[in-house]
């Protein structure tokens, strides 16, 4: 960087930051830039904490990539040292609960997958309420801009009891993507309900060119999600207020007949084994009509390196239910181990982890969704966004009718894995109905437990 | 030295004093047993009693866990499903080694570099393996379908079917274990004696006899051998079923340790998945007794 000086105050940093990330064209654009620079002049001291080290336990993906990309840029700014593992979701699920469980965590931030632990780390309360922290004026960034976070994203941050035990980074609502291509040969538009859904699927359907109708994820446990997003649409749930599963009433059976009617009849053959990545890789070759999945694979699908579909992909909003119009919805944030010893040094991270330059960025290099309003309306007005303009309408429609796509329990994995067998007993010809009766008696009793201990 | 060259009285005396030595020359390996054998045997079993879930306080159940265990259909499943597996991949890999073998055993050319390229699946690493087999069985993409497709055959679901899950998983335990059990049998049969054929052939006996008659009898202690050792690595196969279907379609292939894994690391339901450690050993005891059992028999043969 040319201007790498000795200027070393936190305005050099911040300002220095800004420009490595947006470029002087995209700064004027993003709101709370203007904030930003007025900010300034109240300093807010990023190196209070200077010279101490932070343990960080992030998630491999896009999103734990781009974090790792600029740690350096959090470095020079606090003059904190940040070491940081990255290890496959799965692994870092089971070390998380094993290291809080033991009382001691080796690490001070962890990133939490809002769908899977929310309940169980709040309910253990494994990570530190940050409201004490976001009234502390010495601790707090004055252009943290915390209205700028989505509403979504901040239900996903916020325990029933009110705590916030971290900052939302991205969420993930589920989206259909499209073929343009197969749409167009066949004059059909893109579906506005469920029926038109099946209907699009049945009339796209075509085994002998090797093209399917629909494609999902029909693997057990992954699978789980695709029937919810029909379920919330059909206006089910999953909890009653007593604590009794309705995964089995009539919304959740007419939710399972679509997903067995898309699946088993407009799907690939051995759908039942499909996870994301083999229904990507189909729809890469142009060989499905539909996919429904999480919002965030917009990059390979527009690689001309991997895609045979580029340009040719619509985005489509999850059409509306009989009953509503939802999208089922995922979330990551960062929180603080209660456990830390270093709790201002972890918050510090956790407000540049989650500020609107790094937001921008997941955005600009199309690594997944960002949870600040502002990165979506700086992203209308930037030159170099990789992300289409369809996708970035998507996700904004998305993101206001969306609602979490997994029951917020602590027994998550339990329930994936039980329903996903009564899904994916369904492609293979088993009762929507009976299955859903016999998955929600086995579950009832697992969650019982988990909420009385 | 020798203590017969002792007198009678202190020799005993001397005798002892010489075992209690002894025993502080295995109180090392004792010790070492005792941390990591028994111990987390015993540890093992107590957690068994327990209903203890990371995360939640551990109450003591007695047997409870092993009632339920029982009582799952999901688990019974489970072990059928392990003894189905296992049994396909000890017997598939011991025809095809001997035969194997047996062509191995006879001169042609380039014996030496064919046996090499034979064993080379044995050397790669079992994910890896798995990893592009899952590539080849996918039923759109997948090399084997469009080898089927050239043979006018049509395509085959592979691990994408309930049925069929179970028998191709075994086709990826037979191409990588195979070698194994021919270069155990290799080794017998260059250990047998030459001189029962020549007698044999004079008495004019057919090549199919001098198989039946005499290789195959003198050879059984080597199948045997063989055959616990296919049984051991069938029985705990974990790799290759979890990378290749997770245990699935559904729970198709949902062998114990699949479940097991489930339990102890996806469910964190530590006792439960206790009980059914303790119930795989059971039933890997009772396997290796009747094993041993079978190979007395050769023995004595």
């Amino acid at each position: 960087m040319a201007n790498r000086d000795h200027e070393t105050g936190p305005e050099a940093q911040r300002r220095r930051l800004l420009q490595a990330g947006l470029g002087a064209a995209a700064l004027g654009a993003i709101p709370g830039a203007g904030q930003l620079a007025a900010g300034a002049q109240a300093p807010f001291d990023w190196k209070k904490f200077k010279g101490e080290k932070i343990e960080v336990f992030l998630v491999k993906s896009p999103r734990g990539d781009l974090l790792t990309r600029y740690h350096k840029e959090f470095e020079d700014m606090t003059g904190i040292t940040v070491g940081s593992e990255m290890i496959p979701e799965q692994q870092q699920r089971q070390k998380a609960v094993i290291e809080f469980n033991s009382g001691n965590t080796s690490f001070d931030v962890i990133a939490i997958s809002y769908h899977v632990q929310k309940r169980l780390f709040g309910k253990n309360r494994w990570m530190e309420d940050v409201r004490p922290l976001l009234a502390d004026k010495s601790l707090t960034d004055p252009n943290l801009d915390f209205a700028d976070f989505s509403k979504g994203g901040m239900a996903w941050a916020t325990q029933p009891d009110g705590r916030i035990d971290s900052l939302p980074f991205n969420i993930d609502p589920w989206v259909i993507y499209y073929n343009k291509e197969l749409f167009d040969a066949k004059n059909i538009a893109y579906p506005t309900s469920f029926p038109e859904i099946v209907d699009a699927a049945a009339k796209l359907n075509d085994p002998a060119k090797g093209v399917s109708g629909f494609v999902a994820r029909g693997l057990k446990n992954a699978n789980v999600p695709v029937w919810t997003s029909f379920l919330l649409g059909y206006g089910g749930g999953f909890v009653d207020a007593g604590g009794r599963l309705t995964t089995d009433n009539a919304a959740a059976i007419d939710a399972a007949k679509m997903y067995q009617t898309l699946l088993a009849r407009y799907g690939p053959q051995g759908v039942a084994g499909f996870n994301w990545n083999e229904a990507q890789s189909l729809f890469l070759q142009g060989k499905a009509a539909m996919w429904l999945d999480g919002i965030g694979f917009a990059q390979p699908l527009e690689d001309p390196a991997k895609s045979r579909v580029v340009g040719k992909v619509g985005y489509g909003v999850m059409p509306a239910g009989p009953k509503m119009q939802v999208s089922a919805m995922f979330g990551d944030g960062e929180g603080i181990s209660s456990f830390s010893r270093k709790k201002g040094p972890s918050w510090l991270y956790l407000q540049w982890a989650s500020n609107k330059t790094n937001q921008f960025r997941m955005l600009q290099s199309a690594s997944g969704a960002p949870v600040r309003n502002s990165a979506y309306l700086a992203a209308q007005t930037a030159a170099d966004i990789k992300a289409p303009k369809q996708w970035i309408e998507c996700m904004l429609t998305s993101a206001r009718i969306a609602q979490p796509g997994l029951p917020i329990i602590v027994p998550v994995t339990e329930f994936r894995d039980i329903f996903g067998i009564a899904l994916t007993n369904m492609i293979n010809g088993a009762d929507p109905a009976g299955e859903l009766k016999k998955a929600t008696a086995e579950f009832q009793p697992v969650l019982d437990k988990s909420e009385k201990s | 030295m020798s203590p017969t060259a002792m007198p009678a009285a202190p020799r005993a005396g001397f005798l002892a004093r010489r075992r209690r030595g002894y025993y502080l020359f295995i109180a090392p390996a004792l010790t070492v047993i005792a941390a990591v054998i028994v111990f987390p045997w015993l540890f093992t079993l107590w957690m068994s009693v327990f209903d203890w879930k990371i995360g939640s306080v551990a109450h003591f159940v007695g047997l409870e866990n092993y009632r339920k265990l029982l009582a799952s259909t999901r688990f019974l499943e489970s072990v059928v499903h392990t003894f189905y597996f296992t049994a396909l991949a000890v017997i598939a890999p011991l025809f095809l080694g001997t035969a194997a073998a047996l062509v191995f055993h006879r001169e042609f050319p380039f014996r030496g570099l064919l046996r090499g390229i034979f064993i080379m699946p044995m050397m790669a690493t079992p994910v890896a393996v798995a990893l592009v087999w899952t590539m080849m069985f996918h039923p759109q993409q997948g090399v084997l379908n469009y080898l089927l497709s050239l043979a006018g055959l049509p395509p085959s679901l592979w691990v994408y079917s309930p049925t069929l899950v179970i028998p191709s998983l075994v086709i990826v335990e037979v191409w990588h274990w195979t070698p194994l059990v021919m270069l155990i049998v290799l080794g017998g049969l260059a250990a047998l004696p030459t001189e029962p054929y020549e007698s044999a052939r004079l008495d004019g006996a057919s090549e199919w006899q001098l198989f039946r008659y005499i290789t195959l009898p003198l050879v059984a202690p080597f199948l045997v051998v063989a055959a616990v050792i296919r049984t051991i690595d069938a029985l705990k196969t974990f790799d290759t079923i979890y990378v290749i279907t997770g245990g699935g379609p559904g729970t198709a292939s949902e062998t114990i340790n699949l479940y097991l894994y489930l339990q102890a690391f996806a469910f964190y339901n530590i006792g439960d998945a206790s009980a059914v450690v303790v119930v795989f050993f059971v039933i890997v005891l009772a396997l290796a007794l009747l094993l041993l059992h079978v190979r007395e028999k050769t023995k004595w043969s």
